[in-house]
């Protein structure tokens, strides 16, 4: 399982960070030298052995489905870069 | 009173309780302290105004009786927990300008027990490095480095924190811990630093990296103060659904019982090859204390140790990818926008807004978690995490606590440049399987090297019994009678 310049350009962009070309052999190299030296976990016995997701030992809770907070529209857009009428303002994410 | 920076928390405490001086003026101690220290890099940002109206607030309710656990002690917040009204931005560009509109669990519950916040403190971006070299901000400097030598590693991630409580400019201050980023700092700083049992501290508003690992925790500069802090950091947190619904352990108690009868376990595979000397010394030692206090100290075996490093390099970058992907630049957070498409601008912002480790982090977890490698990585790696936590199953059948030393080395010069991540990663070989196993753990200083700088013991415990964990601390502190005293610490002469 080797990484090349064709997948760090396909994983840069499944995480949407970019990547410039010329930075891509060098990122490959780094990329390689930790999934090698991970590659030692094939070596464990792990047959029959439950994946451990979680340590806490309890179910997730579930609480009523009920408005617990609410009209703090002003703190909500607080960061926002812009804003109209209490409204964020952000570029077109439906294409 | 004309040393209060010499005061531990708890003696701070009675200081103000008895009168012999306000908060006021111990605050305003602790902020002098910070600018005088300012080298050393360890807060991003001091509450300078907020720090005494707290201290003020602190003083009225010291003056009418209704004083909280903490009243009136300053302490110092990792720029990792969200604080309502003050910049937080994990040391990110991507975070620049982030004012959280509400206050963390943690930082809450310090605030409520009448603790004073005196800004925030340096770290690694989104706490991921173990020198703090990748905060945007610029590495926090060891306060144990010679004036006349090279700066040194205050540790990472949480290398504000340590630097600020060795340098006296802070008495309390918090952290957090995915791999040993309270622990390690903690050595390398000459300090008291804990990671609880995971579930035990609320992770609500804290900025999250790995989810399955983060745990907030107490820096302090002596055991007792940093089981004070601790009981106000803990308790059950419904905004937090991995928060533990358990009862604190009666830690004063413990701590004032001693270790007589106690199994104390010495894990095998702890002894590796280029390992400090002087550390070897040490683990050594601490088996002796513990043997003089009455402990009975047993060899254990903890035989997946080797593989708790990489198994931890799948699961944390994989969550923490997954945990990153809300910063596009959108609704808050830097953005980037240089024409093109949608994706063109997520792109642009998350490479101009992470760092180098980080971007290198979330690349590996992307890779680990997409589709034809998902088995192979992370799945192979969620099964070896539960042959780590059942090593740790096995071993506290039959022991109490398990000594360790907390890192391999001592701290290391900033700005040595390494070719090769793995071996920064490397520094937290023995930190790291207690967030593997969810146990806690805490690092003790106890002794100095050659060249006189801070070596840690690191005991753990099994979950939720954090009071035989400071059980052994307490003996190992008042055995060693370590005493901290870094050269570039506030009130020396050349600081």
């Amino acid at each position: 399982m080797s990484v090349d310049n064709n997948t760090v350009k396909k994983i840069a962009r499944l995480a949407r960070i970019h990547v410039d070309e010329d930075r891509r052999e060098a990122l490959a190299g780094e990329l390689n030298a930790i999934l090698s030296w991970i590659e030692q976990l094939e070596t464990v016995d792990t047959d029959n052995v439950e994946p451990l997701a979680s340590v806490t030992g309890h179910s997730l809770p579930i609480r009523d489905d009920m408005v617990s907070d609410g009209n703090r529209q002003e703190q909500v857009i607080a960061n926002a870069p812009e804003t109209t009428s209490g409204f964020f303002v952000v570029p077109k994410v439906v294409e | 009173m004309s040393d209060l920076l010499q005061l531990s928390a708890v003696e701070a405490r009675a200081a103000l309780a008895s009168k012999k001086c306000t908060a006021t003026e111990l605050t305003q101690s602790y902020l002098d302290a910070a600018v005088q220290t300012e080298a050393l890099n360890n807060y991003v940002q001091l509450t300078h105004d907020k720090a005494l109206e707290m201290a003020a607030a602190s003083d009225v309710r010291l003056q009418a009786g209704t004083a909280g656990p903490l009243e009136g002690i300053p302490l110092g917040v990792k720029d990792l927990f969200c604080t309502e009204g003050v910049e937080t931005t994990a040391c990110s560009a991507i975070l620049k300008g982030f004012v959280p509109p509400y206050e963390s669990t943690v930082t809450s519950k310090l605030w409520a027990d009448g603790a004073v916040m005196l800004g925030k403190l340096n770290c690694d971006e989104f706490a991921m490095g173990s020198a703090n070299e990748t905060s945007v901000f610029g590495p926090a400097v060891n306060p144990w480095s010679d004036s006349n030598g090279p700066n040194l590693a205050a540790g990472g991630s949480s290398g504000g924190s340590a630097s600020a409580i060795a340098a006296q400019s802070a008495l309390l201050a918090t952290g957090t811990d995915t791999g040993g980023s309270i622990r390690q700092p903690a050595a390398f700083c000459g300090v008291v630093g804990m990671k609880p049992t995971y579930g035990r501290c609320s992770r609500w508003g804290i900025v999250a990296f790995a989810s399955s690992l983060d745990q907030a925790g107490p820096f302090a500069r002596t055991v007792a103060d940093s089981a004070l802090m601790f009981s106000s950091m803990a308790g059950f947190d419904a905004k937090d659904s991995t928060s533990a619904n358990s009862p604190l352990p009666d830690l004063a108690s413990a701590m004032a019982a001693g270790v007589k009868g106690m199994k104390i376990g010495i894990p095998v595979e702890y002894q590796r090859d280029g390992m400090d000397a002087a550390i070897t010394t040490l683990w050594e030692q601490g088996q002796e204390w513990l043997k003089d206090a009455g402990a009975e100290i047993v060899p254990i075996s903890l035989p997946h140790t080797a593989y708790a490093l990489p198994c931890y390099y799948i699961i944390a970058p994989a969550e923490a990818s997954s945990n990153l992907a809300r910063y596009d630049g959108v609704r808050y957070g830097q953005r980037v926008e240089e024409g093109g498409s949608l994706d063109d601008m997520y792109e642009a912002s998350r490479a101009a807004g992470f760092g180098e480790e980080v971007q290198r982090r979330i690349l590996i977890g992307t890779y680990a978690l997409s589709a034809g490698y998902y088995d192979a990585y992370y799945l192979k790696a969620q099964k070896v995490r539960r042959l780590i936590r059942n090593d740790f199953d096995a071993a506290f059948a039959d022991v109490d606590a398990i000594l360790t030393p907390t890192t391999p080395s001592v701290a290391f010069p900033l700005g040595v440049k390494q070719d090769d991540p793995i071996t920064m990663y490397l520094n937290d070989v023995f930190t790291v399987p207690a967030n593997l196993a969810g146990i806690p753990g805490i690092s003790v200083p106890a002794g100095l090297s050659s060249d006189g700088l801070p070596l840690g013991l690191q005991v753990l415990s099994g979950a939720f019994c954090e009071e035989k964990m400071y059980q052994v601390a307490q003996v190992i502190e008042t055995q060693s009678g370590f005493s901290g005293a870094p050269q570039r610490a506030a009130g020396r002469a050349n600081s």
